[in-house]
């Protein structure tokens, strides 16, 4: 797990789950999972944006780039490397 | 799924007297055993779906104990309250009018909205109209994100997504409008020791198009069950007027002429009931698309939209959590 993970990780389990992270892998569908619908993916998106300093297109707001915790992570990184 | 050789769009057809006289029976009785209330507050907005639920309270228990309660509001499209007469007078019941307008602005609605849209369309100001809108359906839906549409007074329209900030705000802002009218529909039921008559379709029951505690609440909900194109067909069938059925749906909500197409559903209602009855009878996508207009790819991306609703919707229909049982309290 890459430290962007693990942050995001710590973010879900937080503000999703209330601390609660048992079912929490980094390969699951956070979607599929029901841990986040359509308006967690936009405080995913501000939290992002805020943490990290980087803007997330329009066209970025896909399943690829933040459906998953690991892909989350990729995604931060590509942004801001 | 399995495809279904004798699907049509006929499956939809509905015995409209045998159902009506179901409906105003189950009215009735509900009223008299259940509920114990002595008639029926109906809010009506000249549309659809409240004009045949006043109809079916009125043909049911009578057109003098029917109460039809009219809120418009600064939004309102400009046929509403013509609309809302209409089918009050039509239907002889009573109409109560309660413009809404004094108390969103009492509580701060139109100040809130504004500041909303302003805060991603810097340009909105005095005279600009709005609304929010989905992508349309053959753009990627993984997720439902809504977009402000605002038009200038001269007609210049702006299209912009809206951040978690800023659709948050904008929500629980509009839904002041739904919840201020259901609380005054409650007001004139409890004065009058009547039932409130909720008025949403099945479309909008079963994906969660409503407001919690707004016009999500209500003592009873008489067309829940029907699909849109059976509430035109019980419309036809008890005769009510021509300029109430021809009126294009719409969620009367913002200053902005809005479809419920763009709001909520991703296709016309004609479609999305033919989707959402083929999503509860297993009807295969392929057959499906071939009576919709649509491709499979989009029928299966509204059925997994269907899924995906009830999901998150399914919230607003929980009643309290009890956090223990209260086994002398059940229903």
């Amino acid at each position: 797990m890459t430290n962007f993970e693990a942050e995001i990780h710590r973010f879900i389990a937080d503000k999703f789950l209330f601390g609660d992270d048992k079912k929490l892998a980094d390969n699951d569908s956070l979607l599929e999972a029901g841990i986040v619908d359509s308006t967690g993916i936009l405080e995913i998106v501000a939290h992002l944006e805020e943490r990290y300093g980087m803007k997330v297109d329009n066209d970025e707001m896909v399943p690829e780039n933040l459906d998953t915790i690991a892909n989350i992570g990729a995604f931060v990184k590509r942004k801001i490397s | 799924m399995n495809a279904k050789a004798d699907f049509s769009p006929d499956v939809l057809l509905l015995d409209c007297p045998r159902e009506a006289e179901s409906i105003k029976r189950s009215i009735r009785e509900s009223l008299a055993s259940k509920l114990h209330r002595r008639g029926l507050v109906v809010g009506i907005s000249g549309g659809i779906d409240s004009s045949v639920t006043a109809a079916l309270c009125a043909e049911a228990i009578g057109p003098d104990r029917v109460i039809g309660l009219q809120m418009p509001e600064r939004h309102s499209a400009d046929d509403t309250m013509a609309l809302s007469s209409l089918i009050a007078d039509h239907l002889r019941i009573q109409k109560v009018l309660c413009d809404i307008t004094p108390t969103l602005e009492a509580v701060g609605y139109y100040a809130k909205y504004d500041e909303a849209v302003r805060s991603i369309i810097p340009e909105y100001g005095p005279g600009w109209k709005s609304k929010i809108v989905l992508p349309g359906i053959d753009e990627d839906r993984a997720y439902t994100l809504y977009s402000i549409v605002a038009g200038s007074p001269q007609g210049v329209l702006i299209k912009k997504r809206l951040d978690l900030r800023s659709y948050l705000a904008i929500v629980a802002a509009t839904n002041f409008k739904q919840r201020i009218r259901k609380m005054l529909e409650y007001y004139h039921a409890d004065k009058n020791n009547y039932a409130v008559a909720g008025t949403p379709n099945r479309l909008e029951y079963d994906q969660g198009f409503f407001v919690k505690l707004g016009d999500g609440a209500a003592d009873i909900k008489p067309i829940a069950h029907l699909y849109k194109t059976q509430v035109y067909q019980l419309a036809r069938h008890l005769g009510l007027p021509e300029a109430i059925i021809s009126r294009p749906p719409t969620t009367d909500t913002y200053s902005l002429p809005q479809g419920q197409d763009e709001f909520y559903f991703s296709v016309p209602y004609e479609a999305m009931d033919l989707c959402l009855y083929g999503k509860n009878h297993g009807i295969d996508v392929e057959t499906l698309s071939r009576h919709v207009g649509l491709t499979p790819k989009q029928v299966l991306g509204i059925y997994k939209d269907i899924d995906k609703k009830r999901s998150t919707t399914k919230y607003l229909h929980m009643p309290p959590i009890l956090v223990k049982a209260i086994p002398e309290i059940s229903y």
